[in-house]
């Protein structure tokens, strides 16, 4: 572990959202979903962090508390010196820069009705106004220029590309205010397979030359460990093991964690149908009303009676790989 | 902060292919592609060609002719049904109307104040309406609930009576109708508009630009109306027809413009009450501008629809 501090440090983060009932009156009281319940993590500069965990862990939900789209119902965002959650619109504002995402699906992260290079420079005009329009296309050009698409077709629309280039057109918006931080929301799991890895390839190379630190939220497990240097795992909002990629997919410290590695497929059919996957029983418990104590206890092979009791908290193996389970 | 932005990228990978290719490839927008559209439906063009016809000559039709809109021929009135026929060689071209002025330049007139009452109501109520739904549907929330429940509360009032009202307290004037129709036209367009953006509002480009820190007003103006702006197009071409309907009924009523300006339900009412007396072109005159006109914006709001939105055909 290096000794630098944290570029972006949450603690305790919880985001809750009210639901109300279907057909209810308005007084009565609505359920709430804990969509994100109590996450810790540190980023460092520099560093990518895979988030992984199934649909509707609260993978998503977690990047937009951070980058403050969706209100946060506790915890804090330490970005630097400042608790992202206590800003104000216009001191927030001036942080946007230096943070920026990345969307799932390419051609909807996009305005249908203004050219790309409207959509590239609309992050410069935002937080740079006094840019002249020349000095704005010439950066425009340049980053462009960067991610791989040709910098004359500035004046074309998001449907005359595909999905591959919006992706592209997407990452040089992110990139044109040179942030600190790119959060990747599922950058490529729109995209085929071999433009998944063009698109990957050009995160990492961007990474490197900008000193970026990147979020990287995914479900496919084989790219999560191709570009992360850490691994955080979610399940129902809760973390329940961080640590170093290689570690985690070595020697998996959660069940749950062990589970979702050996359902990765192998591109080799004899050792894909000699490989044992671990399949859980059950369902995904609501989010609505979730297991008490451990989260993950109702599916959980190795559950005992002490997990339905006290929740488990994230506990260091020595080795930097933190696990939230009482029995490993 | 601003040195990190100075500092260029690195690897200029296409460059040199961009350098090849020096000129910038044009793109075709959604508006060209709709444009083109447009113009191939046969229908809506030849509406356009007529509506143009149409407005040129309400705003010159008066140079044409010799004769005011307000000057009675005392020879011809009481004796309207056989020497005020429509006649091309004395000059008055539509004939006399029950008072004995030249009807061509009534109907001119009368047309340049129905179009001014349906394109200016249309107007008002797509600025006021995009703006107050587009507000309310992307704020949300309790401003939203508060200012649509505004909007029922308004619609629920009945809204000829209220009109009617105005111009009998008021007195009758071109200016109050504009003003009746200009409050109440906006409300039905609000509630589209409101919808519309609803379901913009949860597009990830609208995100996205929340995500850069890109201020609400210009999201508003930036990525919800362009973007809303085509049904808003179509509502519109359907509303001027619906506008001058409405001027023309609080004419055909007697409530309209004041005498000796005229417009199209003013002229109708007229020819409706002579047309015993054997003046039928009292009433085929405005009627036929009438009615040709109406079914202009209806197949320009259809081809509009059909042009702006492929997917619903």
């Amino acid at each position: 572990m290096n000794m630098q501090s944290p570029l972006l440090s949450v603690r305790d983060l919880k985001v809750w959202f009210d639901i109300k009932r279907q057909g209810a009156m308005p007084w009565t009281p609505t359920d709430t979903l804990k969509a994100v319940d109590g996450v810790d993590f540190d980023l460092m500069p520099g560093e990518t962090l895979g988030i992984v965990g199934e649909s509707g862990c609260g993978k998503s939900t977690l990047a937009r508390a951070i980058m403050r789209m969706v209100p946060a119902e506790a915890g804090t965002v330490m970005w630097l010196d400042d608790d992202l959650l206590q800003l104000n619109h216009h001191d927030m504002r001036e942080h946007r820069k230096e943070m920026q995402m990345i969307f799932q699906d390419p051609l909807a992260s996009l305005n249908p009705r203004m050219t790309i290079g409207q959509i590239v420079a609309e992050p410069l005009k935002t937080h740079h106004p006094g840019l002249s329009p020349s000095e704005v296309k010439d950066r425009v050009r340049e980053v462009l220029d960067r991610v791989g698409i040709l910098p004359n077709m500035i004046n074309r629309y998001p449907h005359e590309f595909s999905g591959g280039q919006c992706q592209r057109i997407g990452i040089a918006r992110a990139l044109i205010v040179k942030p600190q931080l790119i959060i990747c929301d599922e950058p490529v799991s729109a995209l085929d397979v071999s433009i998944q890895a063009q698109v990957i390839n050009l995160l990492m190379e961007i990474q490197e030359e900008m000193g970026l630190s990147l979020i990287f939220i995914a479900h496919d497990l084989s790219v999560v460990k191709h570009i992360s240097t850490r691994v955080m795992v979610l399940y129902l909002g809760n973390v329940v093991e961080i640590s170093e990629a290689e570690q985690l997919y070595r020697s998996p410290g959660h069940p749950y964690t062990e589970a979702l590695i050996s359902a990765v497929p192998i591109p080799d059919p004899t050792a894909e149908a000699s490989k044992e996957v671990m399949i859980l029983d059950a369902d995904l418990p609501s989010p609505l009303n979730p297991p008490s104590g451990c989260v993950f206890r109702t599916r959980c092979p190795i559950a005992g009676p002490e997990c339905a009791e006290t929740k488990p908290s994230l506990t260091d193996r020595g080795n930097g790989q933190q696990v939230a389970c009482h029995k490993r | 902060m601003n040195d990190r932005l100075a500092q260029p990228f690195q690897q200029p990978k296409t460059r040199e292919i961009a350098e090849r290719m020096a000129e910038d490839v044009k793109g075709r927008s959604l508006w060209a592609d709709a444009r083109r559209r447009f113009v191939a439906n046969r229908a809506a063009m030849v509406s356009v060609v007529v509506l143009t016809l149409i407005v040129l000559f309400s705003l010159f039709g008066q140079a044409i002719s010799e004769y005011d809109i307000e000057t009675i021929d005392w020879d011809v009135l009481g004796n309207v049904a056989t020497a005020g026929k429509p006649s091309i060689s004395n000059g008055h071209y539509f004939g006399f109307d029950e008072n004995g002025r030249d009807l061509y330049n009534r109907v001119v007139q009368g047309s340049r104040i129905s179009l001014a009452v349906g394109v200016i109501g249309a107007l008002v109520a797509v600025i006021v309406g995009t703006i107050y739904g587009a507000t309310a549907g992307f704020i949300g929330g309790r401003v939203d609930s508060i200012m649509m429940r505004l909007v029922d509360i308004f619609m629920s009032i009945p809204y000829m009576f209220v009109l009617i009202l105005l111009l009998v307290v008021a007195g009758r004037s071109i200016t109050m109708i504009f003003v009746g129709i200009g409050l109440t036209a906006w409300l039905d367009m609000s509630r589209i508009v409101r919808g519309q953006t609803l379901s913009i509002k949860n597009r990830e480009f609208v995100e996205a630009a929340i995500a850069i820190g890109v201020p609400t007003w210009r999201i508003i103006i930036r990525h919800i109306v362009p973007n809303l702006l085509g049904v808003v197009v179509v509502y519109a071409t359907l509303l001027v027809p619906q506008m001058i309907l409405t001027e023309s009924f609080i004419s055909f009523l007697g409530l309209g413009v004041q005498e000796p300006f005229t417009s199209w339900g003013a002229l109708l009412s007229e020819g409706t009450k002579t047309m015993n007396y054997g003046t039928l072109w009292h009433l085929a005159f405005p009627l036929f501008f009438f009615v040709v006109t109406i079914f202009c914006f209806f197949f320009i709001g259809d081809g509009l629809r059909d042009a702006l939105d492929p997917k619903d055909r």
